[in-house]
């Protein structure tokens, strides 16, 4: 074996401070992305795949009602479906279960970095996920009535939406520690996306669906969304966007947070 | 300057069950401190307490000087560790790992450069260093896992289970390292085994823990010592409590213990008392199979205080010869 010397430097260490803790976790976990594709190829196939078969379905036939661009009208469908429940989640549980999440609880790491670090990575992903998204809506002829500054909001929704949805899994992932308990978090992800206007427009529903949509955040969120598309600069939906957003943070936010606290608790 | 660990009455419960009871211990700084005792004897809670990664149930624990339930992050500052099986995140590199691990130790970049040119010598895998850690041996996790917690120039080296499941080059080459940072460095380890040979050639003194108590301590020497000068070992067919107290009676047995079919007299003077404990043995009656004349050993002293023989090594023997005969690559080598 080589022989070594290990020699005293005098280096001490320190807290480094929240945000750089953030930004050091954050780091790794963007740097285990592009060693983890099977995690993201579906988050890039399904909204196409979606996006492609609702037009090719619907379009003729939702087409009929006054000043429907379906097309339009889809973009934000496949933007939902691009980003929502894509986290590194899985990547928490292998920590859990791994031991390297006692590792890095043995640093003076501030204990909600640990939290925040997937969430900056997961908002970089799915701002990237959302991009091709975006260029294929383009594509087909989509265009933003709310312009170039229209489109970033568009995509910081999307964005700010797909980590407070997140606050679930990461709340299951921490509780649990268990992957396949996290995969339960998909359950969420189907009245969410399918209990709202993901088909046709909400005056075209009729009967218990219609009622349902009303209590569902994500219909505020599509809405918002379609209006930066089709309608401009539209505050009022703007805001209900916003609200959902808000609405579904307020339930996620808090679970993961206690479920966070939970595990580093020493208890 | 104080003590490296000092624990008082320290005590972990979990429910009903008391995974540690009420342990006194002090670390000198500078010293190897063994904690050996067998899987379940409540050697990982401890050190989990002493790690801040646990809170104790009862008593109170300092480590580096500061005390580990009001100010965990000042312990965690002082403090490094390895944990068992060698915690890290397999899709990092090893290079990553570390840069990772000083980051989160406040250090600077320039500093992450140069602890990390101080600590990759230890870990002698070369351009593995690049590589993702899922292709690291279990040698080479291990030596990673040490090197990592050297990054912030901790005071005190917690080594949970260092050697577990390694084989034999490997584990010496742990052993080694750990006296090198030990003698090098000046840090204080802290070290849990269930490894009689580890604990009995690394530790400057071991405690012996069992079911959660502080059975015995100090240096390997002093609790050899306590056994006698030297030990029979007698392998016997019959009755036990016969045995036992034939051997018992005899002036030159200073104590007498039996396990299952073996019994163990220490004695001060082995080679003149074993003709007298075989001479015992057959006029109780006792089929004498095997008679063992040897120097004590912690095994001893673990039957002693604890009524039960540490058998790790022997797993270990066999988990070596299996090893041994595995056609995996020698354990120092990236796999493929």
């Amino acid at each position: 074996m080589t022989t070594t010397t290990v020699t005293a430097s005098g280096i001490r260490g320190k807290r480094a401070g929240f945000l750089r803790d953030v930004m050091s976790l954050g780091g790794r976990a963007l740097r285990s992305i592009p060693r983890d594709p099977e995690s993201i190829i579906p988050a890039l196939v399904i909204p196409v795949f979606f996006f492609a078969v609702n037009v090719g379905a619907l379009q003729d036939l939702t087409e009929r009602l006054p000043g429907l661009d379906y097309k339009a009208f889809q973009l934000p469908v496949a933007i939902l479906f691009a980003v929502t429940g894509v986290s590194r989640a899985n990547i928490l549980v292998m920590d859990i279960q791994g031991g390297y999440f006692d590792r890095l609880a043995l640093t003076p790491v501030n204990r909600l970095a640990m939290l925040l670090g997937f969430m900056v990575a997961d908002l970089a992903l799915v701002l990237a996920l959302s991009v091709p998204v975006l260029i294929l809506g383009f594509i087909v002829g989509v265009r933003f009535e709310s312009g170039p500054l229209g489109v970033l909001l568009f995509l910081g929704i999307g964005g700010i939406w797909a980590v407070v949805y997140n606050g679930f899994p990461y709340a299951i992932a921490l509780k649990t520690g268990n992957p396949a308990a996290v995969n339960t978090s998909f359950l969420l992800f189907m009245p969410a996306m399918f209990l709202t206007t993901v088909f046709v427009p909400e005056e075209a529903l009729t009967g218990w669906m219609a009622e349902v949509i009303r209590f569902n955040p994500v219909t505020y969120l599509l809405s918002g969304l379609r209006s930066l598309i089709t309608e401009g600069w539209d505050l009022r939906e703007i805001l209900r966007a916003l609200a959902g957003v808000a609405v579904v943070a307020a339930v996620s936010m808090p679970l993961a947070l206690w479920a966070l606290a939970g595990r580093v608790r020493r208890a | 300057m104080g003590h490296a660990v000092v624990a008082e009455q320290l005590g972990r419960r979990f429910g009903s069950v008391v995974a540690v009871d009420a342990v006194d211990l002090t670390v000198a700084r500078g010293e190897i401190y063994g904690f050996l005792g067998p899987n379940g004897a409540g050697k990982s809670t401890m050190v989990r307490m002493l790690t801040t990664l646990l809170l104790p149930t009862s008593g109170r624990a300092t480590v580096a000087g500061q005390d580990v339930v009001r100010d965990p992050v000042q312990v965690r500052l002082r403090i490094g560790a390895a944990l068992q099986d060698a915690a890290l995140d397999p899709k990092q590199t090893g290079l990553e790992l570390l840069r990772l691990q000083g980051r989160l130790y406040g250090l600077s970049s320039s500093d992450i450069k140069r602890r990390v040119d101080e600590v990759t010598p230890l870990m002698d895998i070369g351009a593995a260093i690049n590589r993702q850690i899922r292709t690291y041996s279990g040698g080479m996790k291990r030596r990673l896992d040490l090197a990592a917690s050297l990054m912030h120039n901790p005071e005190i080296i917690f080594l949970d289970e260092p050697t577990t499941g390694l084989d034999p080059i490997s584990r010496t080459r742990v052993w080694d390292e750990v006296r090198r940072i030990n003698q090098d460095l000046g840090a204080t380890i802290f070290l849990t085994t269930q490894y009689l040979e580890e604990a009995d050639i690394l530790c400057d003194r071991v405690g012996i823990i069992d079911r959660g108590v502080l059975a015995a301590e100090g240096t390997p020497a002093e609790l050899k010592r306590s056994i006698g000068s030297d030990v029979i070992i007698a392998r016997f067919g019959g009755d036990s409590e016969a045995a036992k107290d034939a051997v018992g009676a005899l002036p030159s047995v200073q104590r007498v213990s039996v396990y299952e079919n073996e019994l163990s007299a220490s004695v001060t003077n082995g080679a003149g008392s074993i003709s007298g404990v075989a001479l015992a043995l057959s006029q109780a009656g006792v089929e004498v199979l095997e008679l063992t004349l040897r120097t004590p050993t912690l095994d001893d002293v673990f039957l002693r205080v604890t009524g039960a023989h540490l058998q790790q090594d022997k797993q270990l023997e066999q988990a070596d010869d299996q090893q041994d005969g595995a056609s995996e690559p020698a354990a120092e080598e990236p796999l493929k």
